[in-house]
């Protein structure tokens, strides 16, 4: 009797170590599937060359890099933040896989801190190629100082956390498929809408309106005065942020169904 | 303190009045015991170990996996049991070693990777992603994932489903390999074979109500019927003469051998060259299997396969069939599929149509 008991005392699992491996696997699979390089790599990095080299959207007021290597920083970002932890998401949830890790000692909080790390970690790469390819096409970051680079990497954070938000919203509410092309269109729309290739000022009065709302034209007007004119974000872009940024994640957290 | 305990366990899937998946269940499984839930598909397996595995809460009734609220106390439980869900659960993107080494770090003291590898099968295909997998493989490999943390009690739900002969052996091997170290077993199928393999106690599951349960020689004996309050235990108990079942050339004298046997004993032919003897009151089992064989001798025919008993085969379907005869209108929405009852109770009639009888 007392040698079984002794057998069924367990040590508790070291708290990190399952973190530490799971961050291990979402990486793993985040930076080997094709389609995910694609859109938050490949794609940043054509448009930024592209749309600096080729006159097709005017910049007024400021050098084509200037403009747009903020503008894409904030593309990158939603790219990470929202699509591709949404669409990985709704997939694992349609394959059962978080069904399953809901009967592990792996807990939702590091679930969640696991996809957190990976998104920072993503974002880092991406900058360390899109910033060099920027000062490569003759950007230069606006003379802001150190409050500037502070507020753009804030407004970042606050983005990060609204996107994920809205990607976990759908995935957790949407079939795999159906979240997939969910996650696409909005993205196509956020990019229209939100500055980040497109001037806002080059939209109806109306429409810009309706976008200004929207966290990614309040994530690029961050990035724009921080990053492209050295100055500290408008004080609207904060607010904007700061609302998606608590509303979205816990309207995922309100209606996420893990199965 | 038994490891797993049903309860009085109702599992509704609507608003109340809905008719239930699971209706009022009782069941215990202790150390080291190897409890099958049988039925048929929808016949709320699934939903009863879902419930003990705390994916979702009793419309009434209560279970217990390690004394524990599997639902309450969710968190405790994790790190002492092991889950096979009834498919999927794997990232696809991963190989079976990959997945084996991220699920050992969940748990404190997992079984090694190599070792797991090695009892499931899984060695020479380690680096194939999952989705690449054959559902064999997929099921082994889930399997694994459920016994990697060391568990006390393992919930596999439909462990053989779509799996090749190779398979199984590897399945079964594991699942005794888990019995051995104490391990509670509970797991759900509707393959009769699985289920005399692999049990040590069989429950047939019916209409989510234990229809009957016991050990598979204790339901191949026709009792004891261990659910006294269902209403088909008085008409399916314990039969007081031997049942006897036999391979022989097709088309014999069915009649004539019932005459052999003794008074009142009934001779079917089940499916060519299959026979089942029902052997008259008084008569005793040697003296029918004695009977039997010389029947079969003095007409120079090969007797096989004779086995005392009713098959399993026999007891599920009279059990699964008797029941859905009893509610034979199940209100709109109901689990079952209306096919599946009246394909169980179809068949039956027929055979008795080929019966001879001496009298």
């Amino acid at each position: 009797m007392s040698a079984t008991q002794a057998l069924r005392e367990r040590a508790p699992t070291p708290p990190l170590r399952p973190l530490l491996a799971q961050t291990g696997a979402e990486l793993y699979m985040t930076l080997r599937r094709g389609e995910t390089l694609l859109l938050t790599l490949g794609i940043p990095v054509v448009f930024l060359l592209f749309f600096s080299k080729v006159n097709v959207v005017s910049t007024p007021g400021t050098t084509p890099a200037d403009f747009f290597v903020p503008g894409i920083l904030a593309l990158a970002v939603m790219s990470t933040a929202m699509v591709s932890l949404g669409i990985a998401t709704g997939f694992e949830r349609g394959y059962g896989v978080l069904k399953r890790l809901g009967s592990t000692p792996l807990g939702r909080p590091r679930l969640l801190g696991a996809k957190i790390v990976t998104i920072v970690a993503v974002e880092l790469v991406q900058a360390a190629v899109l910033l060099p390819v920027g000062i490569g096409l003759g950007w230069s970051p606006g003379g802001g100082g150190m409050p500037a680079v502070a507020a753009a990497v804030g407004a970042v954070l606050l983005g990060s956390t609204a996107f994920a938000g809205v990607g976990l919203l759908m995935a957790g509410t949407l079939r795999a498929e159906v979240n997939l092309a969910a996650a696409n269109g909005l993205y196509l729309i956020l990019l229209l809408l939100g500055g980040m290739i497109v001037p806002i000022s080059k939209l109806p009065a109306a429409v810009q309106d309706v976008a200004k709302l929207l966290p990614a034209e309040a994530l690029s007007a961050a990035l724009h005065a921080t990053l492209g004119h050295g100055s500290a974000p408008p004080v609207e872009s904060w607010i904007v942020l700061a609302v998606w940024a608590v509303a979205a994640p816990v309207a995922a957290a309100l209606t996420f169904r893990w199965e | 303190m038994p490891a797993v305990e049903v309860r009085g366990l109702t599992v509704r899937y609507g608003p109340p009045g809905t008719p239930p998946a699971v209706d009022d269940l009782h069941l215990a499984a202790e150390p080291g015991e190897v409890l099958v839930l049988l039925g048929p598909n929808g016949a709320g397996k699934t939903s009863t170990v879902e419930t003990l595995e705390g994916y979702r809460r009793p419309a009434a009734g209560d279970v217990r996996v390690l004394g524990l609220d599997p639902a309450v106390d969710h968190a405790r439980l994790t790190g002492r049991v092991g889950v096979m869900l009834q498919r999927g659960g794997v990232y696809p993107m991963l190989g079976p070693r990959r997945v084996l080494d991220l699920f050992a770090a969940y748990y404190a003291d997992p079984v090694p990777t190599d070792e797991l590898l090695d009892l499931v099968g899984l060695r020479a295909v380690a680096g194939t992603p999952w989705r690449h997998l054959s559902g064999g493989e997929q099921q082994r490999l889930s399997l694994g994932l459920a016994l990697i943390g060391r568990p006390e009690v393992a919930f596999l739900d439909e462990p053989t489903a779509g799996v090749d002969p190779e398979g199984r052996i590897a399945i079964r091997r594991t699942v005794a390999d888990m019995k051995e170290g104490g391990v509670c077993i509970l797991l759900t199928t509707h393959e009769l074979g699985e289920a005399e393999k692999l049990a040590d106690r069989i429950a047939i599951i019916s209409h989510g109500r234990l229809a009957r349960a016991g050990t598979p020689r204790q339901l191949l004996a026709g009792g004891p019927d261990t659910a006294p309050g269902h209403p088909d235990a008085a008409g399916s108990g314990p039969s007081a003469t031997p049942v006897v079942t036999f391979g022989g050339p097709p088309g014999i004298d069915a009649a004539a051998l019932a005459g052999a046997v003794g008074p009142d004993t009934s001779v079917v032919e089940s499916t060519p060259g299959r026979y089942r003897v029902d052997a008259g009151p008084g008569i005793a089992a040697p003296a029918v299997t004695a009977a039997v064989a010389t029947f079969l001798a003095d007409r120079g025919a090969t007797l096989t396969d004779l086995a005392v008993g009713k098959s399993l085969e026999e007891i599920y379907f009279e059990t699964v069939g008797v029941s859905a005869g009893r509610n034979d209108e199940p209100p709109a929405g109901a689990p079952v599929p209306t096919g599946t009852r009246a394909r169980v109770g179809r068949g039956r009639p027929g055979r008795r149509a080929r019966r001879g009888s001496a009298r």
